[in-house]
């Protein structure tokens, strides 16, 4: 079997990088926005906590919805491609980073914040030079988590017409070819585990940099 | 024309302030004097932290007037106000990610009006103040012992050359040693510097020790305000009589 992998990787090496390519394309625009909103959401609802149950209940029910039927839902919408999948993908990212950010901020040692503000900073200045510092190290261990997650699921965008490894996979199962149904999925995990390699080691980084636990 | 005139510094007139119903504050007046070091004890809950963020606008009154410098709080930019009193609290609340030097030019940084080699240098002069070696400039406060931190905060509070110090409980949660010595760092800031401190304490010997005047408190009221040694010889009845009567036993041993 792994001689048959490795035949198909060199046969059509040309295809598997194309694909590899456009699978890292749909889920790295997917990770940015997905990224960027949970982010803001998830800062937005720390710093107002009035909005907070109903900001982490809806990303919560989203993430509850099976990620096949989502896509059914979105088709009508947006159709079918890559854009259907990126907008599916962002929508499951955004909950680990909400989570994250808002989990992140809300722990810190109150007397840091109140230290700041008595000393005359503004709330964005506490944002931006304590809060956001202090919880980086819970966000990006979101952001890893969710870089994974969001690599892994691309693999089913291909069922709505999306490209990516998924099309390896779905290809390899509809002509019963064990061989390329494997190839894509050992290659969507190794693109997992680089991502959370690489994301790792910058967090572990910025713990060193900001003698941070 | 008030503004020079007036050698009150701080004043709170008729302030009341409720907490969900309850009341901790109610008709509560204070002065408070250029360069004097005023001392505030009483249990907790007496209302004596909430008179201090008061002071710095952390906390409004539901009704009275706030004057600081003969200006109505109320009128004044409280970012700007607060970057001008300095502030230390007993659990110090320094900023983990950033080194001694950051935390204690926090201030001066956020105003941004200095360049960088005079915030340098001022960094350095004020860790010798409160007596550390400017080798710790580097550290971060994760590696320093809880006096180290607390002589940090304090510095992080004079950075900016307040005219007023805020502390709450500062000492409280030092060892005794640290605290003697912290005390006397403190008294001599004061003399030195000639700033206006109000300094809140639970423990009545530290009140007595530190203070040009001490005010003493219960469930929202003063109940004496004066100097350390009129205190200590005409306590008036009843609270401050035995408030010191703990204070009196320790010292005649």
């Amino acid at each position: 079997m792994a001689q048959k992998v490795w035949n198909i990787y060199l046969d059509r090496s040309d295809f598997f990088i194309q694909l590899s390519l456009e699978h890292l394309r749909i889920s790295g625009t997917a990770i940015l926005f997905g990224a960027m909103i949970g982010l803001i959401l998830g800062v937005l609802i720390s710093e107002y906590r009035k909005t907070t149950p109903v900001i982490l209940g809806m990303t919560n029910l989203i993430y509850t919805i099976p990620s096949i039927s989502l896509l059914g839902i979105l088709i009508p919408f947006t159709g079918i491609g890559n854009t259907t999948a990126i907008i599916a993908l962002t929508v499951y990212a955004l909950l680990p980073m909400v989570r994250n950010t808002y989990a992140g901020i809300t722990s810190i040692e109150p007397s840091v914040i109140e230290a700041a503000r008595g000393m005359g900073s503004t709330p964005l200045e506490i944002l931006v030079k304590i809060k956001l510092p202090l919880a980086t190290t819970v966000i990006l261990a979101g952001l890893r988590n969710m870089i994974v997650m969001t690599i892994a699921l691309a693999g089913i965008a291909s069922f709505i017409g999306a490209g990516g490894l998924g099309v390896a996979i779905y290809r390899g199962i509809t002509t019963n070819n064990m061989a390329m149904t494997m190839a894509g999925s050992l290659l969507i995990a190794l693109l997992a585990l680089l991502s959370d390699f690489l994301v790792g080691g910058i967090e572990k980084s910025v713990k060193r940099k900001w003698r941070l636990k | 024309m008030e503004k020079q005139t007036c050698d009150q510094c701080i004043r709170l007139e008729n302030i009341f302030k409720a907490y969900e119903g309850k009341e901790i504050l109610s008709d509560f007046n204070l002065a408070i004097r250029r360069g004097e070091f005023l001392t505030v004890i009483g249990s907790s809950g007496c209302g004596k932290t909430t008179v201090l963020k008061l002071i710095n606008g952390l906390i409004r009154p539901d009704s009275g007037r706030i004057l600081i410098n003969g200006q109505d709080l109320a009128d004044l930019d409280l970012i700007r106000l607060r970057r001008n009193i300095g502030y230390v609290i007993q659990e110090v609340g320094l900023f983990p990610h950033m080194t001694v030097a950051r935390n204690i030019s926090y201030v001066p940084d956020l105003i941004g009006k200095e360049t960088k080699g005079d915030i340098r240098s001022r960094t350095r002069d004020l860790i010798q103040l409160v007596g550390l070696e400017p080798e710790l400039l580097l550290r971060y406060p994760s590696e320093l012992s809880g006096g180290q931190r607390q002589r940090v905060g304090l510095a992080r509070a004079l950075a900016a050359s307040p005219d007023i110090l805020l502390m709450d409980e500062p000492f409280g949660a030092v060892d005794e040693i640290t605290r003697k010595q912290l005390q006397q760092e403190i008294k001599g800031i004061h003399q030195k510097l000639g700033v206006t401190i109000f300094f809140v304490t639970h423990d009545i010997r530290e009140a007595m020790k530190l203070g040009t005047r001490v005010l003493i408190m219960d469930q929202g009221k003063i109940m004496q305000e004066d100097t350390p040694s009129y205190v200590r010889d005409h306590p008036r009845e009843g609270f401050v009589q035995d408030l010191l009567e703990s204070y009196l036993d320790n010292s005649c041993s």
